[in-house]
Formats: C-alpha cells, sequence, structure tokens
C-alpha cells in the first residue's frame, strides 16, 4: 500500500464539482415545474445520475482509482439496473 | 505451503490485553475472538430457535389444539423464523468461521478493519436484543411470520416495530462484515497468494460478501418503509392508499432470496475443505467451483420472483423467473459433481466431519431437486404454501446450511480450540441427528403434496399419521442435538490437546499452532509458485 500513488486534488476542481453538483440540483427542481409527463421522471433521473457520476468520479476518486475499482462500481450499477428492468417485467405486463 | 513457528507466544484464548476477563472479549478486535463471539451468541440463539420449533412439532402431533392456541402458534412460527434466519444462517459460518479463518487462510494477522469487525458482533447482539424485547414487552409477539409480508405487517396489532428495526440492524451488522472480508481479501493476502491458488472457502466468503453488501440494504430499505408505514400510513404498500403489496413482495425477495446464497455459498465453501482433505486429493475441478460460487452469486440476484408465483405477478416476469430459478440449479450440481468427483479413487479417511460432509451432499440433493418441483410455474401452484414448501426449505437450510456448520465446527474445532473431541460420541450424535432430519422433514414432503398448508396449527384427520411421524422425527433430532452440543462443550476444555494438524489438511491454517497464536503469524508467509491449497501428492 506505501508504494501507491497518491493523487493531491486542488480545492479548485472541488468548489467547480461542487457548483455543478449545486447547478444540477436546482435543475432537477426547475424540472418539475415544466410539463413533461412520463419525462418529467426520466429528466429528473437523468439529473441525479449526472451527479451521481460526478461524486464517485471526484469526490470519492474513482478518476485516480486503479481500473478493478472502477469495473466493480459499474458491476454494482449493472446489478442494480439489472433489477429494476426485471422488476419492470411484472410491472409493465402485469 | 510455509510453515510458521511462533509456539512460544500466548495463543488467543489465553492472551490477556487491555481487558481481562469478558471485557477482554467483548472489546476484542482479534478477528478470532470475534468468530468464538459469534459462535456463542448464534449457539444460545439456536437452541432458543430449536425449543420453539420442538414447541410446534408438539403442537402438530395431534389435530385440533394440542398445547398451544392458533395465535400462539402464528407467534412461535414468527419467532423461530426470526431467529433462526437472521440470527443464525444468515450470519452462519461467515460470522463464525470466515472470522476465525479467513485472515489465517490468507496469511493475514487480522481482518482489514478489526474495530468495524467488532463493531459488527455489537450490532448483532443490539438486533438481537430487540427482537427479543418484542417478543417479551408490548402488545404481543410478533405473528406475521418471518417475511412480515404486507399488509398484514402494518395492520397487525403486536408489538412489530421492535422486531423490525431489530432485523434492520442486523442488516448492518451483515453489511460489515461483508465489506470488511471483501476489502480483506482483495488487500491482506499474503505474497504469492494469487487469485487463482485461494482455497475455496474464501473463493465463497468473497462471492457471499458482495452479497450481504448489495442485497441487504434492499431489506433495511423496506423495513423501514413498512415502519412508516405502520406509524405514518405512507401508503407505499397499503392498496387502501393507492400502494401496491406485491411491491413489497419483490423488494423483500430482492434481498431475501440472495440471503439463501448467503447462507449455503458459505457451506458449500466449507464442503470443499473438507472432502479434499478426508480424500488426501487435489479437489476436481478448482476452477469450475470458483465459476460456479461466482455464477451462484449473480444469478441468485436474479431469480427472488419465484417466491410469488400465486401472488398476482405478470405472466411474463412468471416465465422470466422459473427459466432463470432452473438455471440456477446448474452451478450448484456442478459443485456436487466436483466433489463426489474429487472422492472418487481418493484415501478416503472416514472421520466426524466427513460423516457431516456427505450427509451434506445427501440432503442438499434432495433440497436442490425439490427446488426444482417448485421451481415449476404449474407445480408451483400446486404446492405453494404447503408442509412442502416447509420441507424443502428446511433440507436447503437446515439441512444445507446446518450440516455444513455442523462439518465446519468438527472440522475446525481441533484449530479452535486446541484440544480434539470424542470421536465416538461425536459419531453417534451425527447419526442420531441425521436419522431424525430425515425423520423429521421427509413426511413433510408428502403431508404437502397431498394438500397440508403450512403456518396452521390444526389439520385434517387424514394428515394425522404423517405428522405422528414428523414430530417424532424432531424428539430424535434433538437427541442428537443434545448429544452434540455436550460433546463439544466438554471436549472444548476437557479433550485430549489437538495436533497442529490432526487431519493432515494443506491449507495455511493447519500450519499455525492449535489453537493459534494472537497474530496468527511470526512472520507473513510466502506462498511458493509450486504451493497450493489442495496439493496432495
Amino acid at each position: 500500500m506505501e508504494n501507491e500513488k497518491h493523487h493531491i486534488v486542488p480545492y479548485r476542481l472541488y468548489i467547480f464539482v461542487l457548483i455543478a453538483l449545486l447547478a444540477l440540483t436546482f435543475l432537477s427542481i426547475a424540472i418539475t415545474g415544466i410539463e413533461l409527463g412520463s419525462l418529467t421522471v426520466a429528466g429528473a433521473l437523468a439529473f441525479a445520475s449526472v451527479k451521481t457520476f460526478l461524486v464517485l468520479r471526484y469526490f470519492m476518486h474513482l478518476k485516480y482509482d486503479k481500473p478493478y475499482i472502477v469495473a466493480m462500481v459499474i458491476f454494482v450499477f449493472a446489478i442494480f439496473v439489472v433489477t429494476i428492468v426485471v422488476t419492470f417485467l411484472d410491472y409493465l405486463y402485469r | 505451503m510455509n510453515s510458521t513457528s511462533v509456539a512460544n507466544e500466548a495463543n488467543y484464548l489465553k492472551y490477556k490485553g487491555k481487558y481481562k476477563g469478558l471485557l477482554g472479549w467483548i472489546f476484542s478486535t482479534d478477528h478470532k475472538r470475534i468468530g468464538l463471539l459469534y459462535l456463542y451468541s448464534m449457539a444460545i440463539m439456536f437452541s432458543v430457535g430449536v425449543l420453539l420449533g420442538l414447541a410446534m412439532k408438539l403442537e402438530l402431533l395431534a389435530p385440533g389444539k394440542t398445547i398451544m392456541e392458533a395465535q400462539t402458534y402464528n407467534a412461535t412460527f414468527t419467532v423461530h423464523g426470526v431467529i433462526m434466519i437472521f440470527m443464525v444462517v444468515v450470519p452462519g459460518l461467515p460470522a463464525v468461521f470466515g472470522n476465525f479463518l479467513l485472515p489465517i487462510m490468507i496469511g493475514a494477522k487480522d481482518v482489514a478493519f478489526p474495530k468495524l469487525n467488532l463493531l459488527s458482533w455489537w450490532f448483532y447482539v443490539a438486533g438481537v436484543f430487540l427482537v427479543l424485547s418484542a417478543i417479551l414487552f408490548g402488545s404481543g409477539t410478533p405473528d406475521t411470520g418471518w417475511t412480515f409480508y404486507a399488509p398484514y405487517s402494518f395492520k397487525s396489532g403486536t408489538n412489530l416495530l421492535p422486531a423490525i428495526f431489530g432485523a434492520f440492524i442486523l442488516g448492518f451488522s451483515s453489511i460489515l462484515t461483508g465489506l470488511n472480508f471483501l476489502v480483506t481479501i482483495h488487500r491482506l493476502r499474503c505474497p504469492g497468494l494469487k487469485w487463482t491458488k485461494l482455497p475455496l472457502f474464501v473463493w465463497t466468503l468473497y462471492g457471499t460478501a458482495w452479497i450481504q453488501l448489495l442485497a441487504t440494504p434492499v431489506v433495511g430499505i423496506t423495513l423501514v418503509l413498512v415502519a412508516l408505514e405502520r406509524i405514518f400510513g405512507v401508503g407505499v404498500f397499503d392498496p387502501a392508499l393507492g400502494g401496491d403489496p406485491i411491491l413489497y413482495q419483490h423488494l423483500f425477495w430482492i434481498y431475501s432470496h440472495p440471503a439463501v446464497y448467503i447462507m449455503i455459498l458459505p457451506a458449500m465453501g466449507a464442503i470443499s475443505e473438507i472432502i479434499p482433505t478426508f480424500s488426501q486429493k487435489h479437489i476436481f475441478g478448482y476452477k469450475a467451483i470458483i465459476a460456479s460460487t461466482m455464477a451462484i452469486a449473480f444469478v441468485g440476484y436474479l431469480v427472488w420472483g419465484h417466491h410469488m408465483f400465486t401472488a398476482g405477478m405478470s405472466g411474463t416476469a412468471q416465465y422470466y423467473f422459473s427459466l432463470l430459478t432452473f438455471l440456477v440449479a446448474i452451478p450448484s450440481a456442478i459443485k456436487v459433481f466436483n466433489w463426489i468427483s474429487t472422492m472418487y479413487k481418493g484415501s478416503i479417511n472416514i472421520q466426524t466431519p466427513f460423516y457431516w460432509a456427505v450427509s451434506f451432499i445427501f440432503v442438499f440433493m434432495i433440497g436442490g431437486l425439490s427446488g426444482l418441483v417448485l421451481g415449476a410455474l404449474a407445480a408451483n401452484i400446486y404446492v405453494h404454501d404447503t408442509a412442502f414448501v416447509v420441507a424443502h426449505f428446511h433440507y436447503i437450510v437446515f439441512g444445507g446450511t446446518g450440516f455444513a456448520f455442523f462439518a465446519a465446527i468438527h472440522y475446525w474445532f481441533p484449530k479452535i480450540f486446541g484440544r480434539m473431541y470424542d470421536k465416538t460420541w461425536a459419531n453417534t450424535g451425527w447419526l442420531i441427528f441425521f436419522i431424525g432430519f430425515v425423520t423429521l422433514y421427509s413426511p413433510m414432503f408428502y403431508l404437502g403434496m397431498m394438500g397440508m398448508p403450512r403456518r396452521y396449527y390444526d389439520y385434517l384427520q387424514e394428515f394425522h399419521g404423517g405428522n405422528i411421524l414428523s414430530t417424532i422425527g424432531s424428539w430424535i433430532l434433538v437427541t442428537g442435538f443434545v448429544i452434540i452440543i455436550v460433546n463439544l462443550v466438554r471436549s472444548a476444555s476437557k479433550g485430549p490437546k489437538a495436533e497442529m494438524n490432526p487431519w493432515h489438511g494443506k491449507t495455511l491454517e493447519w500450519t499455525v499452532p492449535s489453537p493459534p497464536p494472537l497474530e496468527n503469524f511470526d512472520e507473513i508467509p510466502v506462498i511458493e509458485e509450486n504451493d497450493g491449497p489442495y496439493n496432495y501428492k
């Protein structure tokens, strides 16, 4: 472990990410005021996904981690997505 | 593999740290002591669960009321289920043998986060007390069954909230243990111990840890939603408020079906250690067993709906879940074929752990094949919620995890306590237990096929014979259980001293003294290119 590289991330980058997260939060609230029908939820989820990506990549240092750690996170999300899809095999065809 | 010389160091049982006596145990961060804390806690809860099961079988000795009212029976099977599932078989082998052996098997001094490991046990104890408080205090013992199905779980007038919160806290214990094991296996393997040289028990702990980490939060949140439903009437599951009770079943089984694999995978891992040792032969199909372990862990996520075939799910979902259920049987069968092939032409050394291991294969196969009956859509509708399901479940979970647990305790007992048990009594206990098990649960297959529903305290006269046989089986089983426990408890302090490697095993735990020293190894072992966990000549 001692031999691994440690990255020093400038504060400026963290502040940019924080601003992006706040802006996306306001956008996900604002979208509920627009009549988009069933796309409203899809829009809010899209903003939430971008925010998740930013948090994982910068705040949780995935950008600087080894590829297998990234692979693990992708695997977990794949399981999550598959679980949702399988659940909807019931709801969409009931 | 390399041996170590640590004979002069105090062993973990005698080591005196900052605290003495009981405090030296309950505040110890040593993985071996934490493993034993789980063993003792789970043994107490298992005994309580056995007594409740015994009471249920006594009630079913004759039609009508025998020793308890219907409401008491409902509470008894609920508490029996909650204790046995959440406090015994889910923590099960990982909490006891995983904690004790994982670091030693990978050549490490402890798990990656020892303090978090101790916290896991404290969460376990807190969860146990919360569930017990639901039984002892408030407006009646919970009567929903261990599945807490909606909408009854938020309409029942019994004291359900502490039980739900207890199960939630027990989930935290499971998640933290899984996280700890994942990091430990990734980060603390000794030099030369590649993934393809890991003992199979470690591989199964790895697969299990992923399930613990990913599936347990789902049931945690689901139970919180039930609590919110009871307190505030939020309407997620309540059809009267626009909610969907089937959603509860989806969420519950998204965790609870993978939880079956939390229970059974480490059991398979223990059997995969025992059979090569007592056959003195390299395990057959090492990589196939690893692949099947990970396949079970993955496919096991995607078959939860087979618990809900009669709940009102869509036909499309039913076909999907039935197909996937048949697929998950394949990796389990691969393991069985590999174990049997390992024994073929081996130098079989028939000892108590081997008896448990081969009887595990026998009962696990019956449990697994009866699972295929339940996985088939048409047959499922016929036997759903009958005694057939109870028989299948107990053949898999008690016959699988339970038999593997007894196999594991008899296999690693000399390592854990540094003493050997009385083999004659151990074999006698196994034989009586096995006969009792088969007598107890086999009649339930027949009773279920004849239409006897589960969770009823009464039944028709035509089911009387099968129930008498089953109840007698429960008495035989408990006799065997008492013999086993008395023999082990007595031997832990008074048995003859055990050798370092009494079974001639090849994994790293057999290279350290019995019982192991505090930090396991004087020097971290190095695994050479030609070393391996099953390299028998």
